[in-house]
């Protein structure tokens, strides 16, 4: 269940370019988020809250991981937001990844900002004992964060689309060579969810959708994706941020 | 009557705060914030002929004090509404309130008659103030005419009391509140969006995938309160204020320029919990500025 709740920032720092790593306390959430959910942060002047992923939780400490770029004035603000303040954030929100107890193997397709929700999978994927191939892509190595995070769960390709580090290219360019997979799990911008649905559209897989949201709980209809089913729709809000890749027409 | 109490046509209201159309879908996932029977009323997102899907994303976008909406009336169609989401809401001891939409004069009328047979639809808002659909609705809103001849329709098709919503985009909203207000509305409820743009500059172009949508929060509420203000001098019929309501002060203010109950909309999406904050303040406001009750404030501020 969504709560309105106050959280604590333990630490805010700059992981890449204008890309930032925030540690929060809270009891509730850390309590019951899981891999795939959101926080719906209140930032101060501001009319609607900002969608933000939940990149990893620590039940022990009670604490949040999230991940941001710095990129329009909501997230400029709370870029500049220190330790011991405390925000009003709506969480945990959404629906999680899901998870089907028979894959072994399963990989993880992140894009830029579309990655933080990536680790928190992965982490419990990799608790669970199963194998977790990692594919993240970047614009370029400025940008690249979480690399040696994501090495500790299993094999991990970086792509960078102008060849500053790792490989050079798209995602989709290195999904030839992975091998057997169960199922994949990709966040990122659209064009690279569209190019992944395309190359494997036969493969089970499940993919986390951004919108530019209103209420964040599902009530404004701001946030919707068509569907091909009789529904004709989902809210990304409340019914998302993860669908089955077949569920949703991008 | 007890101090937070207000009477309108068809409407007990136990306290003045509803939350507005569209901005609380049909209470479902506020009723997991809250108790809706604390609230005055709730008025229902719009409904239409038959399900509509609305327009492509994105649709939303924050602005200075405020956001653009160009949602497009998405809702499943009135006799889904009537069969899903009007039970659900009977569970709750406050007023229901369904919001009328439509392209067609005669798609107005068969919404407005099909809550006739509704039990637990207490009153009728008739939107014909949208921005964000192509055919009809705002046409309807913005000639006196065209929106005489949909409420005297609706009228005729109704049982149930009805609210005429009115656009805010005209240059002459008195002419708009008397011709309703002559076709027999029951009473009016102000104001709808504000059409606007914006235009996002990585890409040079709209941010709406509308292109425009409908400005809402407090960078209205003096364009609400002067047009209510204007309105309730001129008219006989009740109010119902909206526009940019976050406080119980601005309810107070609302009450001033003449409306007799207030609707919160883009509010609900910062604070999920604002309409109950604000009713739990209402009594402390009122007697900050030594008024006894509800019914004692509206109006005062235009009586010289
Ligand atoms: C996302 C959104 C959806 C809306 N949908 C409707 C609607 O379906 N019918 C309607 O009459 N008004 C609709 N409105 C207008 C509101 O009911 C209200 O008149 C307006 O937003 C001004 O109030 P506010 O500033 O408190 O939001 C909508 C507003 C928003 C922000």
């Amino acid at each position: 269940m969504i709560n309105k709740e106050q959280v604590t920032i333990l630490s805010s720092k700059t992981i890449a370019l204008d890309t930032f790593e925030m540690v929060l306390n809270n009891h509730y959430i850390s309590q019951h988020a899981k891999p795939g959910q959101f926080l719906h942060i209140y930032v101060e002047g501001h009319t609607l809250r900002r969608p933000i992923s939940i990149a990893n939780v620590d039940p022990e400490q009670e604490t949040i991981t999230v991940l941001f770029k710095r990129m329009g004035a909501g997230t400029q603000k709370i870029a500049t937001y220190q330790p011991g303040m405390v925000l009003d954030v709506l969480g945990p929100s959404g629906n999680g990844f899901y998870i089907d107890s028979n894959d072994s193997t399963v990989l993880l397709i992140g894009g830029g900002i579309g990655v933080p929700p990536l680790y928190f999978l992965g982490k419990t994927l990799a608790k669970q004992g199963r194998k977790i191939i990692s594919v993240l892509g970047f614009q370029s190595k400025q940008h690249v964060f979480y690399e040696q995070e994501f090495k500790a769960l299993g094999e991990t390709i970086i792509v960078t689309n102008d060849g500053s580090f790792g490989e050079q290219g798209f995602v989709t360019d290195v999904m030839d060579s992975l091998g057997q997979y169960d199922c994949y799990y990709s966040c990122g911008p659209l064009p690279m969810l569209q190019a992944i649905t395309a190359i494997v559209p036969n493969q089970k897989g499940y993919i986390s959708l951004e919108e530019r949201m209103g209420c964040g709980v599902g009530a404004c209809f701001a946030c919707v994706i068509p569907t091909a089913d009789e529904a004709g729709y989902r809210k990304i809000c409340k019914d998302g941020p993860v669908f089955s890749a077949k569920e949703v027409t991008l | 009557m007890s101090q937070l109490a207000v009477n309108l046509p068809g409407l007990n209201l136990k306290n003045p705060i509803m939350p507005a159309s569209g901005c609380f879908g049909f209470g479902r996932e506020y009723s997991e914030f809250y108790d809706l029977s604390k609230l005055g009323a709730i008025i229902m997102k719009a409904a239409t002929g038959s399900e509509r899907f609305g327009n492509r994303t994105p649709r939303v976008a924050e602005t200075a004090s405020g956001m653009l909406n160009a949602i497009g009336l998405q809702n499943p169609g009135v006799e889904n509404i009537i069969k899903h989401e009007v039970p659900f809401l009977a569970n709750y001891n406050t007023s229901v309130i369904a919001n009328v939409a439509g392209s067609t004069l005669e798609e107005y009328e068969h919404v407005a008659a099909a809550f006739n047979d509704t039990e637990h639809v207490h009153a009728l808002e008739l939107n014909i103030s949208c921005p964000n659909v192509k055919e009809g609705g705002i046409q309807f809103g913005t000639d006196p005419e065209m929106a005489a001849r949909v409420t005297e329709a609706v009228k005729r098709a109704s049982n149930l009391p009805v609210y005429v919503k009115l656009s805010p985009n005209v240059s002459d909203i008195l002419s708009m509140a008397k011709a309703v207000e002559d076709a027999g509305a029951d009473g009016l409820s102000m104001i709808n969006t504000i059409t606007g743009m914006q235009i996002h500059l990585p890409s040079g172009k709209p941010l709406l995938a509308n292109k425009t949508g409908g400005l809402s929060g407090p960078a209205i509420k003096p364009v609400a309160i002067r047009m209510i203000y204007e309105v309730s001098q001129e008219v006989s019929i009740p109010i119902i204020g909206m526009g940019g309501i976050t406080t119980a002060e601005d309810v107070l203010e609302f009450l001033l320029a003449g409306a007799s109950a207030v609707a919160v909309g883009t509010a609900n999406f910062q604070n999920p919990f604002v309409c109950v904050e604000i009713i739990d303040e209402l009594p402390h406001v009122l007697s900050k500025y030594g008024y006894e009750s509800i019914t004692d404030v509206i109006g005062k501020g235009v009586s010289v």
